[in-house]
């Protein structure tokens, strides 16, 4: 199984709402997370190696995550369920929500390992998969650069400040994918139009006994500060004229 | 002064002969311009010389030869024409261009190299000047200047020019617009926008987006070109097939003549037949009659949908019947249709470590679609894809619709005139076609060339029957040259095709002229 989440597109301009509760998304292009891109990937490579029996992709979110399922499915995934959750819930939605929602999902597919990207771009948490993880009581590997199936185990490769860490853990588990795990495909045209055909089932919170209440409250959203123009000097001697009038020296 | 004649300057003198005729009758009407046009046409023809340009110097060293049809070429692209006789920079020259231009004239050589030499490393001049005004005064002075003196001069946007147009072939002064580059006004009701000539195509197209329009031609130069010398080469690019040429999307321009006098065609009106529409001659003069120092031009709508795809064909008549279904299921939603061959991959591979997003396949075709609602295109792009592929026409492709994927895929076709610097001496060969000959010239000259040639590559805008045939060497080598031309321009001819579909003619192109011209 393997879950990921849309989020904006990240060449556009974002603008911060008038009431710096957040940030605009009406009308704004949403694409599905890189790092979750990578874990898809993965997911796909270690069914085509005939070691997964299936690839289910999970996405929570409003209609338009119906999408993002969609082009996972493109990218070789089985089957889909997206999670509905919109309009407030949506916006209060959070790692701790979502973990409950995978963890509900796990047990009730009877996953064998989950993989999740590190973390979303948007809110740079880097929470969902640790907290599943916990919830299920399973162990994790994360940050993975590289991911092997062996028969006692899985040997996964983590990125950290050091350098790479190598750990090996016992399945069910919970993997995070970094950057360099793998490069995602391009969804062929065959595969577009097979993924039409694939399932996606509508699943609702409630169904799950998942409570999306959030224990955190969003204070202010704000952009980060204007750069400043720099100023241009003809000499070296204006320089250091100009940094004494600033009192820097 | 001699100024040896080409035979479209005949046609020229002929307009100009005819018009003096005009002349009495056109001065009862009364023109809204300062400075009218049908003024400057019989000023320009009073002046009692038979040639339309009357300074008495020309920008280029145009060698062009008088002949018939049956004479060949006087000399290969790759030797330059002597020095006219113009006067050499003095003293007192540098004296007033540094009065006038304080900072801004410029005779170090190592800040001149970078002007002396064109994109492709292929020609280098010896210019020791280089000027940079700032307005239309300034260039309007300089030129002056210039024409008492008989000083040759060179106008110089982006130097990304293909022909070696761009740069002094021995002396010329060199008149960068690099510092024009202010916008002047945008109106977002129509979608008109001006602004100076020396303006990078990619920072009008940022200005733009944030008002939500987009520039309407696009190259893979755009980081560096100019909209001035788009304009002086009435160039082309990847969204001619919805928008058409510059020819259209310009409605007006600012020119300073070689006199310096400032002729203020710089209209914003999107009609307007009062009097002859001079600004159409300095589209595609590639700086031969004058400096463009301001442009207006029409900008359409930002699309709020844009898709690209990249397909793979088997052969180049699937990939023809493949146009034909994207015209007639995409229609207007179609903006751009590129093709390369399985060699450009390689290329691409190799130098650039691009890889393939498909499997391999003989021909790849890059599609673009732009519109204003994502639901209609994306149902429209995709029934032409299923029909594309149950019709085996397209054995593989891909589908793009976010911003990173779409540039990575639009890379695949914009990058290939890069890989072909990394794999050695390039010839390039910028020739209109009927659609369906595209690719023969191609593998006909393949075969002529053999084991000579290291490359041969054909990509293009197949939508507008431009093929771009590239041939790399390892060293610039006079024997494949004479191996290519003249039989590229000769095969190009036969079937009624142009030698330079989009790239004008510089200085390389210059003798080859009578190919497309009688």
């Amino acid at each position: 199984m393997s879950k990921k989440k849309s989020f904006l597109a990240i060449e556009l301009q974002i603008r911060v709402k008038p009431d710096h509760s957040g940030v605009v998304t009406d009308g704004v292009k949403h694409s599905m997370n890189p790092f979750c891109e990578i874990a898809v990937e993965e997911a796909v490579k270690l069914k085509e190696k005939k070691l997964m029996k299936e690839v289910v992709v999970v996405s929570c979110g409003p209609q338009q995550s119906q999408e993002t399922i969609r082009t996972a499915l493109a990218m070789g995934a089985d089957r889909g369920i997206h999670v509905e959750v919109s309009g407030k819930d949506y916006e209060t939605l959070g790692p701790l929500q979502v973990s409950k929602i995978l963890a509900a999902l796990a047990k009730k597919e009877d996953a064998q390992l989950i993989i999740l990207g590190k973390q979303a771009i948007d809110d740079d948490c880097n929470q969902t998969g640790q907290m599943t993880a916990a919830l299920l009581d399973w162990p994790q590997g994360t940050f993975a650069s590289e991911v092997s199936l062996e028969k006692d185990g899985i040997k996964v490769v983590r990125e950290i400040d050091g350098g790479l860490e190598t750990i090996k853990i016992s399945t069910p588990a919970v993997l995070t994918a970094d950057l360099r795990l793998n490069t995602p495909r391009y969804a062929t045209l065959p595969n577009i139009m097979k993924a039409k055909k694939k399932k996606i089932a509508n699943v609702k919170p409630a169904d799950l006994g998942v409570d999306l209440t959030s224990r955190l409250e969003v204070l202010r959203v704000d952009e980060p500060p204007q750069r400043q123009a720099g100023m241009k000097v003809e000499t070296v001697d204006d320089l250091v004229s100009k940094l004494k009038d600033a009192g820097k020296v | 002064m001699f100024v040896q004649l080409s035979h479209t300057s005949f046609a020229m003198v002929g307009i100009f002969q005819r018009s003096l005729r005009l002349r009495t009758s056109l001065r009862q009407l009364s023109f809204h311009k300062s400075t009218s046009p049908t003024d400057i046409l019989s000023s320009l023809v009073l002046r009692g010389r038979l040639f339309p340009i009357c300074s008495p110097f020309v920008f280029f060293s145009f060698r062009r030869t008088l002949h018939n049809s049956n004479d060949g070429p006087k000399s290969l692209s790759d030797t330059p024409p002597p020095r006219r006789p113009f006067c050499r920079v003095t003293q007192e020259d540098l004296t007033f261009f540094r009065t006038l231009l304080p900072g801004r004239a410029i005779t170090d050589p190592d800040l001149l190299e970078s002007s002396n030499v064109d994109w492709l490393k292929s020609v280098k001049g010896s210019s020791e000047v280089l000027l940079r005004p700032q307005t239309t005064e300034e260039v309007s002075q300089i030129l002056r200047y210039c024409n008492s003196r008989n000083l040759a001069v060179n106008p110089q946007g982006g130097n990304t020019g293909l022909v070696g147009g761009s740069v002094p072939v021995h002396d010329e002064i060199v008149l960068s617009t690099a510092l024009m580059n202010n916008i002047l006004r945008f109106d977002d009701v129509s979608g008109i926008l001006t602004c100076q000539s020396g303006c990078i195509l990619e920072n009008l197209s940022l200005y733009l987006e944030e008002r939500g329009h987009i520039m309407p031609l696009d190259l893979g130069a755009k980081g560096s070109c100019q909209i001035g010398g788009n304009v002086a080469t009435n160039a082309g690019g990847l969204r001619l097939l919805l928008y058409g040429s510059l020819h259209g999307t310009v409605l007006g321009l600012e020119v300073v003549l070689a006199n310096g006098q400032v002729l203020d065609c710089l209209s914003t009106l999107r009609k307007d037949n009062t009097g002859y529409d001079l600004k159409q001659l300095f589209i595609g003069s590639e700086g031969t009659l004058g400096v463009i120092t301001a442009v207006s031009i029409l900008c359409p709508q930002k699309p709020k949908s844009v898709n690209v795809v990249f397909l793979g064909c088997e052969t180049f008549e699937q990939l023809l019947k493949t146009f034909q279904l994207s015209r007639s299921m995409l229609g207007e939603i179609l903006s751009a249709f590129e093709f390369l061959d399985s060699e450009c991959l390689n290329l691409l591979r190799t130098h650039l470590k691009l890889h393939n997003p498909i499997s391999d396949c003989p021909f790849y075709i890059v599609i673009e679609t732009q519109g204003s609602d994502s639901n209609h295109d994306e149902e429209k792009l995709h029934n032409f894809l299923e029909e594309a592929m149950q019709s085996s026409l397209v054995v593989d492709g891909t589908v793009a619709t976010e911003e990173a994927k779409i540039k990575a895929l639009w890379s695949m076709r914009e990058r290939i005139t890069e890989a072909l610097t990394h794999d050695g001496f390039t010839y390039k060969y910028d020739i209109s076609l009927p659609v369906e000959r595209i690719y023969q010239l191609v593998t006909d000259m393949r075969q002529h060339l053999g084991e000579r040639a290291k490359s041969v590559v054909g990509y293009g805008h197949v939508g507008d029957g431009n093929l771009h045939l590239n041939i790399t060497s390892p060293a610039k080598n006079p024997a494949l040259l004479a191996a290519i031309e003249p039989f590229v321009y000769e095969w190009t001819a036969k079937f009624q095709g142009s030698i330079s579909a989009e790239h004008g003619l510089g200085l390389k192109k210059r003798n080859y002229i009578y190919y497309r011209s009688s």
